[in-house]
């Protein structure tokens, strides 16, 4: 019997697997994935999200999710019955349930280690800062007042401060890496002691850990447990001189306290990349002279950038292969 | 030291001012004085200055020195001694003291913090972020520091403790000194040109002497280069300023973190309107821990010296 044959008679092309897109995509990300995999954005179709997902998503079995914004729970899955894979490309993972995709059998993924040096870098940077009063002294020297007025009150000294560590994992451990190098003693708080470095102190809560530290370093994930960890007794007992760097997510400080705490002197400063309400940033934060702030840009440098999209993109082929994900995130 | 006349050439610390009055010296507040009195106000004085209490600013040149006949020492408050006539004091027998080590901690903590400032532009995040500006989901890149090259101009004490931060960073050292010095894991250039080609952050961390004025000049500029970044922890005089200040406006280099000028307290304003660039006012020993460890110091070698005993610092 004859068959009809495609007048181009083109060989067949292998379909890339399809990888699902809620958020806006950037055109750098979309340039580095979309030859590895059909983008199936939301946001390009003119349907809303539930229609889009129950038309065009039944089979599914990728999720990439960029920004940690938004929540990634039971009512999404509920409409992605396909799904297998949320690959993020944050580190953090709060915005996702984890339970829930578990509960599932839904594998997530987030950027492994490839945000750390950048992280670690930011948080020394923004403790020389307050510490050193970089940032106020930078403005003074701009606005004429070097000139005018004369000398730039003194800072304090970095070296030799003892540094308290909140969540000594991949960040954690990078910091206190950098910061042994600066002669600061390491005490810090996890979940359980870390065998691996026999030569950092442990201390088993918090308010025990602020009490030895004259900083406190925030590096731990956002959960229920760690949500508002530094409250206004762990700020007491840091003390008037003690400084609070966060790196990790706003909530895991009580941001109304840390104001009231900043401004009646219960703690010396802060350095803060996070809060709770991004991008939000509390009034009164804005004008004290002892917090240096910044926009969430602990990570964002080209390198971790790139870093993490190969890292997604060896994620996804390792799941559309039927092998083991490379950066699975531990509960 | 009761009745010691000393001369104190800057507003000092508080705390050194307590300690010199208590201990009975007599002190001579030559910056109160206009400049353009500051010799004569030596002049009437010298029957009681015995002793020269500098900073990096302003320590003891051959004029001030010529109008003291009675100076036996001058005690430096600070490590870089570029400010002191030492061949004149060779000459005429008087004792130069610096303060070195106590702030060489101080000093590297800041070329760090000044480098990471600059190159993920933390002053400009601060700024924004408290500017109502911020919209959500944007974010600004800036460039990684861990494991970029960094390359040390001088390696003594503070540019060794440079090196020792850097390292926990992952970044590979490299040096120019005038003869290479026993530490494997550095990379030695025998020159500054050389050096800066082959880093992507250069640290001025070297005394200022005649050979080394303007060590960073338009071709070392040039090498660095438009991502190169550089830092001066050193003295205002180590760069050929115009030279520095053409290059970040014209974007030929690509980033800088200053703590000295070489014309103090004037900072050259076509540096301000730019966000690759960090200003510091001389404030790399600028701590309460370290500043009070330097008037110790100072403290130290005055009484020694006026007790007949060994001083603690001396460079001459």
């Amino acid at each position: 019997m004859a068959t009809t044959t495609c007048t181009t008679n083109t060989p067949k092309i292998e379909e890339k697997p399809k990888v699902l897109v809620l958020q806006r995509i950037n055109a750098y990300f979309e340039g580095v994935l979309s030859p590895h995999f059909d983008l199936i954005k939301a946001d390009e179709s003119s349907l809303p999200i539930p229609a889009f997902l129950s038309t065009h998503c039944r089979h599914i079995r990728a999720l990439l999710v960029m920004a940690p914004i938004g929540t990634f729970g039971s009512s999404l899955l509920d409409q992605l019955p396909s799904l297998g894979l949320i690959a993020c490309t944050s580190a953090g993972v709060n915005h996702i349930d984890v339970d829930a995709c578990r509960k599932r059998s839904v594998a997530v993924t987030n950027a492994g280690e490839m945000f750390t040096p950048d992280a670690a870098d930011h948080t020394v940077g923004l403790l020389v800062d307050v510490l050193r009063r970089v940032v106020m002294a930078d403005r003074y020297v701009r606005n004429g007042s070097w000139m005018l007025i004369g000398d730039y009150p003194l800072g304090s000294k970095v070296s030799g401060k003892r540094v308290g560590i909140v969540g000594l994992g991949s960040i954690g451990s990078h910091v206190a890496k950098r910061l042994t190098a600066f002669g600061c003693p390491i005490s810090y708080f996890s979940r359980a002691p870390k065998p691996n470095y026999p030569s950092y102190t442990y201390f088993p809560n918090v308010l025990d850990l602020a009490r030895e530290s004259d900083v406190l370093i925030l590096s731990c994930a956002l959960t229920d447990e760690t949500r508002n960890i530094i409250n206004r007794d762990v700020m007491i007992a840091l003390g008037k001189d003690g400084v609070i760097i966060n790196v990790g997510r706003g909530a895991l400080i009580d941001e109304p306290e840390l104001v009231r705490c900043l401004k009646e002197g219960v703690i010396g400063g802060a350095g803060l990349d996070v809060f709770v309400n991004e991008p939000e940033v509390p009034e009164e934060l804005t004008h004290m002279e002892n917090v240096v702030l910044s926009d969430h840009r602990a990570v964002t440098t080209p390198e971790s950038f790139k870093n993490v999209l190969e890292l997604a993109i060896a994620n996804l082929d390792a799941f559309f292969s039927g092998k083991p994900v490379l950066s699975p995130v531990s509960c | 030291m009761d009745k010691i006349g000393v001369l104190v050439t800057h507003k000092p610390l508080p705390y050194l001012e307590q300690e010199l009055t208590r201990r009975g010296c007599r002190l001579f507040r030559l910056w109160e004085s206009p400049e353009s009195c500051r010799l004569e106000f030596c002049r009437e004085n010298s029957s009681e200055i015995r002793a020269i209490v500098g900073n990096s600013n302003f320590g003891a040149d051959a004029a001030t020195i010529d109008a003291l006949p009675k100076l036996e020492i001058v005690a430096s408050f600070s490590v870089g001694l570029d400010k002191v006539d030492l061949p004149k004091c060779k000459e005429r027998g008087i004792r130069v003291t610096n303060t070195p080590d106590v702030l060489t901690d101080d000093v590297a903590d800041l070329a760090i913090g000044l480098t990471i400032s600059v190159m993920r532009r933390i002053p400009s995040a601060d700024k924004y972020a408290r500017s109502g500006a911020w919209k959500k989901g944007e974010y600004t890149l800036t460039t990684r520091f861990s494991g970029k090259r960094v390359g040390i101009l001088g390696l003594g004490r503070i540019g060794l403790a440079i090196a020792k931060r850097a390292e926990a960073f992952d970044c590979p050292i490299s040096y120019y000194s005038r003869s290479e010095k026993p530490h494997p894991n550095y990379t030695y250039y025998s020159t500054p040109v050389d050096l800066a080609s082959n880093c992507d952050i250069l640290v001025v961390a070297c005394a200022l002497t005649e050979e080394t004025r303007h060590i960073v000049n338009r071709a070392v500029i040039d090498a660095l280069g438009p991502k190169g970044v550089l830092i001066n922890i050193g003295r205002g005089p180590h760069v050929d300023e115009p030279e520095l200040v053409a290059a970040l406006v014209e974007g030929r280099l690509g980033g800088a973190g200053l703590d000295v000028f070489e014309n103090e307290p004037h900072v050259p304003e076509e540096l301000f309107a730019l966000d690759n660039v960090v200003l510091v006012p001389h404030v790399a020993s600028a701590t309460i821990e370290t500043r009070t460890a330097m008037a110790d110091l100072v403290l130290g070698n005055l009484e020694a010296h006026f007790l007949k005993k060994p001083l603690l610092t001396a460079v001459v």
